[in-house]
């Protein structure tokens, strides 16, 4: 079936800083259009996966294969982006001096070079790209505010909607509930789902509740390593997973 | 009609853009019909002496403007943009000197005079060719451009920023400044290069020949301030501001963050490098002292004052700063540097946008003000 192709696969990673062992022969396969989420206490590596995954951090040892072959070790953060993974930090990083229609615009898929955003100029199909985000992510109405105005959570919604902007197979989101309202959090799962259904979302998530309410797949790391992996319901009886995360 | 447009959006769009238009326009004409044209006893005529003045105003404007274009938009703090000014000074001032011929003091109609002093017997390898004009030109730029690409692309590469960044311009200036001040460097030590008599065959001297570098100088503030607007509101410009207020977010999106501020670095040296090659003329002179960090610090004073990340309120920086300058130095020049000092402490505490924001504020104070009124009376209507 293609939509259970792999789109990103972790092989055998490791990566240590000064002898601390931060992920630790970590394996992990994601599929086209699937929405996993990945929990694990304080210091599990969740994080540091993410780092490794978008070039920001190498690992020592291991490899990681992105769609057809495309090995990422050795990429840059931009090579990767530009490959098609997205990323959403933990704090909103938005560029707030900017209008939340400007930000988009920059997210926008397309030539990366100097010269041709010296020249750019914004075509049709771009426009309505960018008023099918604003739509999506419900600023419509904030799109000629300044981004840095918006509320917490309007600006963790932002940083999705430049992530759909930028169109990209896989997209890595960080804490994307953390200090939102009952309300924010309800929306922001419903924004993940739909996302979802085009793209392969990957959500690092502390909130149990939150991964209840979206996951149908998840993976808990301890140790820099998958502990346990499948169904909410099967995780939250696993007796490894409850000794090191929920029960205590 | 395109062009006139694209003027229109570069120049003359918003109302800083368009009194700085107006003003260079309006300094280019009146100034030089008042030096030329009405006679010295008039009250309108101005001193030769002024137009060089101005002249010079206008030279650090543009150096202003470039120092903006790095700190405002991309965010870098650079220390050293004296480097980019001096070294395009330093190439208009060797073609200067190739011009005196035989008219030195040791009458060597090859060998400037401080390598004649020096016993040097021929003209150095990297002093050839600079008696041409469009040879001069192109090292005006090439020079502060190599330094400015091989430098930024080392420190962006490795992800150089912030304070440390700061440092290292600081560091690069001071390096060149104790190189030049080498005798055997071979570009004058540290009296550096001076005595000039003409400039493509016309006299220096001549109040002609002034108002002629003073209209350049304004025509070139004019055409730095138009690239420097059309970088600002590309998308690049747009890219710009990104890098200077989440430079991580850029790089995850698949820019090359690198890439983009070596171009903007690159860009504004080599709008230094023009400044510093029509200053030179005008003041006569190009020593190593142009190179000392205190200069340095002093354009990133004016870019403050001024309000930093509009363009038009770093040329206002440096026309206040500068006349400033002019006034406190003649009137109690020991002092200059406490009220330079001053100023700038001021400025940073109470006015963190500037003169320029200073203004915004003001007006915003005002419109809120009488809408408040507005407000007052309504409610009072309705009772």
């Amino acid at each position: 079936m293609k939509s259970k192709e792999t789109i990103l696969y972790l092989n055998d990673v490791s990566v240590s800083f000064d002898g601390f062992q931060a992920i630790n022969n970590l394996s992990l396969y994601v599929e086209r259009n699937e929405l996993r989420c990945v929990i694990g206490p304080n210091g599990a590596g969740k994080t540091t996966m993410m780092d490794i995954i978008t070039g920001k951090t190498k690992p020592d040892t291991g490899e990681i294969i992105f769609a057809e072959n495309i090995n990422l070790i050795g990429k840059s953060e931009a090579e990767i982006a530009n490959l098609g993974i997205g990323r959403k930090f933990q704090k909103p990083t938005v560029f707030e001096q900017h209008t939340v229609h400007e930000n988009l615009c920059l997210a926008l898929e397309g030539d990366r070079s100097v010269f041709a955003n010296l020249f750019h100029r914004l075509k049709q199909p771009q426009i309505e790209k960018i008023e099918q985000s604003l739509e999506i992510i419900g600023l419509t109405n904030e799109q000629y505010r300044l981004a840095g105005e918006l509320s917490h959570g309007q600006k963790q919604w932002l940083e999705i909607g430049m992530l759909i902007t930028q169109n990209p197979q896989v997209l890595l989101v960080d804490e994307p509930v953390a200090g939102m309202t009952y309300q924010e959090t309800e929306k922001t799962a419903e924004l993940l789902q739909n996302l979802a259904r085009t793209q392969s979302v990957i959500v690092v998530e502390h909130d149990m509740e939150f991964v209840r309410l979206i996951a149908n797949k998840v993976t808990v790391l301890h140790q820099g390593q998958v502990l346990a992996e499948g169904p909410m319901d099967s995780i939250t009886n696993n007796e490894k997973v409850i000794e090191v995360y929920l029960g205590g | 009609m395109l062009q006139h447009s694209l003027i229109g959006r570069l120049l003359l769009n918003d109302t800083g853009s368009r009194v700085l238009t107006f003003c260079c326009i309006a300094l280019a004409v009146i100034v030089p019909v008042c030096n030329l044209i009405i006679p010295s006893d008039s009250e309108f005529h101005v001193s030769t002496y002024s137009v060089t003045l101005i002249g010079k105003y206008l030279c650090y404007a543009l150096l202003a403007l470039s120092v903006d274009l790095v700190w405002g938009y991309l965010g870098i703090l650079s220390l050293g943009h004296g480097a980019f000014f001096a070294l395009g000074g330093y190439a208009m001032g060797m073609y200067l000197m190739r011009q005196i011929g035989d008219r030195g003091v040791y009458s060597n109609p090859e060998l400037p005079d401080f390598m004649v002093f020096l016993n040097w017997s021929e003209l150095p390898w990297y002093w050839q060719g600079f008696d041409q004009f469009p040879l001069m030109l192109l090292m005006v730029f090439l020079a502060p451009g190599i330094l400015a690409f091989v430098f930024g692309w080392l420190a962006f590469r490795s992800r150089v920023t912030g304070v440390y960044l700061s440092i290292i311009t600081q560091a690069m200036t001071y390096a060149l400044m104790l190189a030049f001040f080498q005798n055997n460097f071979g570009f004058g030590g540290n009296n550096g290069l001076t005595d000039f008599k003409e400039i493509l065959g016309f006299n220096l001297q001549a109040d002609n020949t002034r108002n002629a570098l003073f209209i350049a100088s304004a025509a070139a503030l004019l055409l730095g301030y138009a690239i420097c607007r059309f970088i600002a509101q590309s998308r690049l410009g747009s890219l710009t501001m990104a890098i200077r207020d989440a430079e991580s977010r850029v790089r995850f999106m698949g820019y090359r963050d690198e890439h983009i501020k070596l171009f903007i670095f690159v860009i504004s040296a080599l709008l230094a490098g023009l400044a510093g090659a029509l200053y030179v003329p005008q003041v006569g002179i190009i020593n190593p002292s142009e190179f000392a960090p205190i200069r340095s610090i002093e354009m990133v004073i004016w870019v403050a004052i001024g309000g930093r990340g509009t363009l038009y309120g770093a040329v206002l920086g440096a026309f206040v700063v500068n006349y400033a300058k002019t006034i406190f130095t003649a009137w109690a020049p020991e002092v200059w540097l406490f009220i330079l000092g001053g100023i700038f402490v001021f400025v940073t505490v109470f006015m963190p946008k500037g003169l320029v924001g200073l203004y915004a504020q003001l007006r915003t104070r005002f419109s809120r003000n009488s809408s408040s009124d507005k407000l007052k009376r309504g409610s009072t209507d309705e009772k």
